[in-house]
């Protein structure tokens, strides 16, 4: 993943932001500046709760380049309780927890890095809805 | 406007050619396609080549003019691309050229010599980049993982099995088994495709194509000029295309193919034929959940049912339905932007009674459905001969 491929989308990997139609209220992630649905131009920024839910879910043992330490991993799709779609990955699982429609929510994280001097990339992936944020010690 | 009519082919084995180089390749399929068709290279007006990542394969870009000359077709050249459907891209294109009226014949070809990318993780990003390479791609989603999770919420919505997937695969290498051409031309047991290793769950191994290397070549013209060529001309009788939302999260329901169906009906319309009327199909297998969709899709059997379909032996060679008699991209072999040729080449064979050991005996209809990426591009042509 190039720099400028990244970068330019940091406000969508960041925080869920979209789009919305000011006309007929269609929402949209990633960002679209033309309504497809009503062909207005008129569309303004639109933050997503970051809450949705599995529609349905792999884990990938054989990863492209730059995903290699985390495999395996759970790619997911996942649709966002306010309609639009995603793709992603769900963390803080394991196998067995995973299901589909269960409730996820945004978790901001690494995504990729390429080699010891390459680009790390970051932005959202999604846990378990409900997910502590930091995990008691046990001792 | 007139009849496009195939009247010569050519290909290579597919299988992992490290010996051989794409343009090497691609002009053994070119010279058996000039031999099949008895026609001077001279008087071939145009070429149009299917061919999905040279650039990052070969490190090879601008193939129509590496191709065509070096095998002594100095027609004006183009490629075509659409990921996966290539091939199929390729064939449409030449088919408006000739029906516009630019000119009277093409070399259309298809090619992909994938192994010289040697890691598999090199392999699995230039596949990747056929998806919406920043939303999934970079999002770690590989293809199979993309066709996982149709295959997941498949079996989620309609209890559909992975005996019933692993049926696709024992059927195609069956098939495949009697195919010299084929890249694993040996048959595989329901155990070994359930028990291989998983690549991305509840994908595995043996639910997957190969990588694969390989090149095919036919010669199209009109109607009026076929039998000045050949006294059996195979006839493209209808032709459509469809495409859909690149992303697979996208598109509302993921386990069908909108572009697939609008393509199939277009195809179908255009040759006035029912799905009833469909004699045997080449239909694009890159995972065994590809298959059962289509079958669903077209309308072989219900929705949902595809997967059972398939475990009952209805699409076996010979059967309700002959399903892929090549062996499919699954036991054949899938070099990406080659595949939509290598499935009219079976077709082509099928009709002429040429196929051999796997020759279908309902010969009068032949389909290919050949798709690129995950379902975000379809093509679907129909095919006869003039009697």
């Amino acid at each position: 993943m190039s720099v400028p491929r990244f970068w330019r989308r940091i406000h969508s990997l960041y925080r869920l932001e979209g789009t919305k139609c000011t006309k007929c209220e269609s929402l949209y992630f990633p960002e679209r500046n033309r309504c497809i649905k009503c062909n207005s131009n008129d569309l303004q920024p639109f933050f997503y709760s970051g809450y949705g839910k599995i529609v349905s879910y792999s884990w990938v043992y054989t990863p492209p380049k730059g995903f290699k330490s985390g495999i395996p991993y759970c790619l997911a799709i996942i649709e966002l309780d306010e309609g639009p779609r995603l793709t992603t990955q769900v963390v803080a699982v394991n196998q067995e927890e995973v299901s589909i429609d269960m409730p996820v929510e945004f978790a901001f994280r690494k995504i990729s890095a390429e080699g010891e001097e390459g680009v790390i990339t970051y932005g959202f992936k999604f846990r378990p809805k409900g997910y502590p944020n930091h995990k008691k010690k046990k001792h | 406007m007139e009849k496009i009519a195939i009247v010569g082919v050519g290909n290579t084995k597919i299988g992992e050619w490290y010996e051989n180089s794409l343009r090497g390749l691609t002009d053994i399929a070119i010279t058996k396609a000039i031999e099949s068709a008895n026609i001077d290279p001279k008087e071939i007006e145009s070429t149009f080549i299917g061919s999905m990542s040279p650039g990052i394969f070969n490190q090879q870009e601008h193939i129509s003019a590496l191709i065509g000359p070096h095998s002594g077709v100095n027609a004006p050249a183009l490629r075509v691309e659409s990921a996966c459907a290539s091939g199929s891209q390729a064939l449409r294109v030449a088919m408006m050229a000739i029906q516009a009226g630019y000119y009277d014949s093409a070399l259309v070809i298809g090619v992909e010599k994938m192994t010289d990318l040697i890691d598999i993780g090199d392999v699995t990003t230039a596949l990747g980049t056929a998806s919406d390479s920043s939303w999934e791609l970079g999002m770690g989603a590989t293809f199979p993982a993309l066709f996982a999770l149709m295959m997941r919420a498949h079996m989620h919505k309609y209890g559909s099995t992975l005996e019933e997937f692993a049926s696709v695969a024992v059927k195609n290498h069956n098939n495949g088994s009697l195919n010299p051409d084929a890249q694993f031309p040996k048959k595989v047991t329901m155990e070994q495709v359930m028990n291989s290793r998983i690549i991305a769950d509840p994908i595995r191994l043996f639910d997957c194509s190969p990588v694969s290397d390989g090149a095919a070549a036919i010669i199209v013209t009109k109607e009026s000029l076929a039998k000045k060529y050949t006294d059996d001309p195979v006839y493209v009788t209808g032709s459509g295309a469809g495409t859909d939302h690149i992303a697979l999260h996208h598109r509302p329901d993921i386990t069908t193919m909108e572009s697939a169906k609008r393509a199939v009906k277009k195809a179908f319309d255009m040759a006035k034929i029912k799905t009833k009327d469909v004699d045997f199909i080449e239909v694009h297998d890159c995972f065994t959940i590809a298959e059962v969709i289509t079958l669903e899709d077209i309308g072989f059997c219900k929705k949902g049912q595809g997967g059972k379909f398939s475990l009952d032996g209805e699409t076996a060679l010979n059967s309700t339905i002959s399903v892929n008699p090549s062996g499919g991209l699954k036991s054949k072999g899938h070099p990406v932007g080659a595949t939509g040729i290598y499935q009219v080449i079976e077709v082509f064979h099928q009709l002429r009674n040429e196929a051999g050991k796997r020759q279908v005996t309902k010969n009068n209809i032949g389909v290919t459905h050949n798709i690129g990426g995950s379902g975000a591009t379809c093509v679907a042509n129909v095919f006869s001969r003039g009697d």
